[in-house]
């Protein structure tokens, strides 16, 4: 340990509005989280961006990361006693257009369980945007399942605004799941300090 | 010290000193006026799914993506720049493997971007944008050319000095950097919200590369030095 020599982290700035000529280009944003054979539950989900005024905002990239359907993450730090599933990656990068949506194909995730209370199926956000001088966190969880109820993470966030954190499923459509990101305003999307 | 095997709960990551990252809420940063959440951030205690993250390989990385004078059939128009330095984490631990990608407006200060409406030139031999992963050193180096600044439309008479965008992913979710790095001696920074939106001189002062006359190429390029430190665990009082 060398606690008087720590150094402290790079500042942010923001992504601006050019990031496309290298963050989302085709070849480098990542749309498909899970590929076509990947197990679970197959979830279409589309997010929808927009200001303190309701404005879409256009030139936002959202960053996913997540857990395959065993809710196991591909990282040395998992120490779960669960198996990766084979070419598991979980992230994904998305811009959004003119609507101020983006799309995400992705599984449903399976339960993290390395704590005492384990945690609900979740996706973890960083929204990047010309005007935000550091990326926002938050996090998708699915309306609806029971498992929300004892997640140690939404039990923290004051129940009046846990809402924000539930992407809706589209009673029309299977499988389709909307989320909407207000980055400011009376339902503003609750955003974590981490 | 304990094994990531023996562990019940995530370690958690250290919380960057107070005053060295900007605010959500600049108003000098018009933009950020309607875009910075005014409600209280929920304080999370860390857990698997913020101290993990993507782990990029070299398929991510073609072998010349680190030169942007080389993507086009003849050179950029502009001064040549080498910029290298390390990626660390906060413990001064270098972080190999990191992806960094990179972009930047030409030497004329326009992007090859659509919404880019600043009357300069495009550079026919000029995309602005790279990526590279660090050695096992924590190590990087591009080869670009130097942008340069251009205006917007923030306030009146507004020019960003001039920048590189830099993107970087370290060993967790949370410890993801997206910047800028600046170019010493910059008549534009005291003018510039974005830059000044970091509330602590000497962490703003992180963000301005160094002239470097060992990584210079004689008749060649010029050198610039510019050292990333992302968010590293916090160091347990049961560590060695
Ligand atoms: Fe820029």
């Amino acid at each position: 340990m060398k606690p008087d020599t720590d150094l402290v982290p790079t500042p942010s700035q923001t992504v601006g509005p050019f990031f496309a000529i290298e963050l989302t280009t085709v070849e480098h944003c990542v749309q498909c989280v899970a590929g076509p054979q990947a197990e679970g539950e197959r979830v279409c989900l589309t997010f929808r961006v927009v200001d303190g005024e309701g404005v879409p905002v256009d030139d936002a990239m959202l960053e996913i990361w997540q857990a395959d359907s065993n809710g196991k993450y591909n990282h040395p730090e998992d120490a779960q006693a669960k198996k990766l599933e084979p070419g598991w990656m979980g992230f994904g990068r998305v811009a959004t257009g003119e609507d101020g949506t983006c799309v995400l194909e992705t599984i449903r995730p399976g339960r993290v369980t390395q704590s005492a209370s384990p945690q609900a199926p979740h996706l973890t956000v960083g929204v990047f945007a010309r005007g935000m001088l550091k990326q926002l966190y938050t996090r998708v969880y699915f309306a609806g399942n029971a498992a929300n109820e004892e997640d140690p993470i939404l039990q923290l966030v004051p129940s009046e605004r846990r809402g924000t954190l539930l992407a809706r499923a589209d009673p029309a459509r299977p499988g389709y799941w909307s989320f909407d990101i207000r980055l400011q305003g009376d339902l503003e999307t609750v955003f974590f300090d981490v | 010290m304990d094994s990531v095997g023996t562990r019940a709960s995530a370690r958690p990551y250290a919380r960057p000193p107070e005053g060295s990252q900007p605010p959500s809420l600049y108003e000098p940063y018009r933009a950020t006026i309607k875009r910075a959440p005014l409600k209280p951030l929920v304080v999370l205690p860390h857990t698997l799914s913020e101290v993990t993250g993507p782990i990029f390989g070299h398929d991510r990385v073609g072998e010349s993506d680190n030169d942007l004078t080389c993507q086009h059939p003849g050179e950029p128009i502009g001064e040549r720049i080498i910029v290298s330095g390390r990626v660390l984490d906060s413990h001064g631990e270098p972080l190999p493997n990191a992806l960094i990608e990179i972009w930047q407006a030409n030497s004329a200060g326009r992007y090859r971007h659509i919404r880019d409406q600043h009357p300069a030139p495009l550079d026919p031999n000029f995309t602005g944008a790279g990526r590279t992963l660090t050695d096992e050193h924590g190590a990087y180096r591009f080869i670009t050319i130097k942008p340069g600044a251009y205006p917007w439309l923030n306030h009146y008479n507004a020019w960003r000095p001039a920048h590189i965008h830099f993107s970087v992913f370290g060993t967790a979710f949370i410890s993801r950097l997206v910047t800028q790095m600046y170019f010493p001696g910059d008549p534009l920074f005291a003018y510039d919200p974005i830059f000044q939106s970091i509330p602590d001189e000497r962490a703003r002062q992180r963000l301005i590369s160094k002239f470097d006359l060992e990584t210079t190429q004689p008749e060649w390029a010029k050198g610039f030095k510019f050292d990333i430190v992302l968010r590293g665990p916090e160091a347990t009082p049961f560590e060695t």
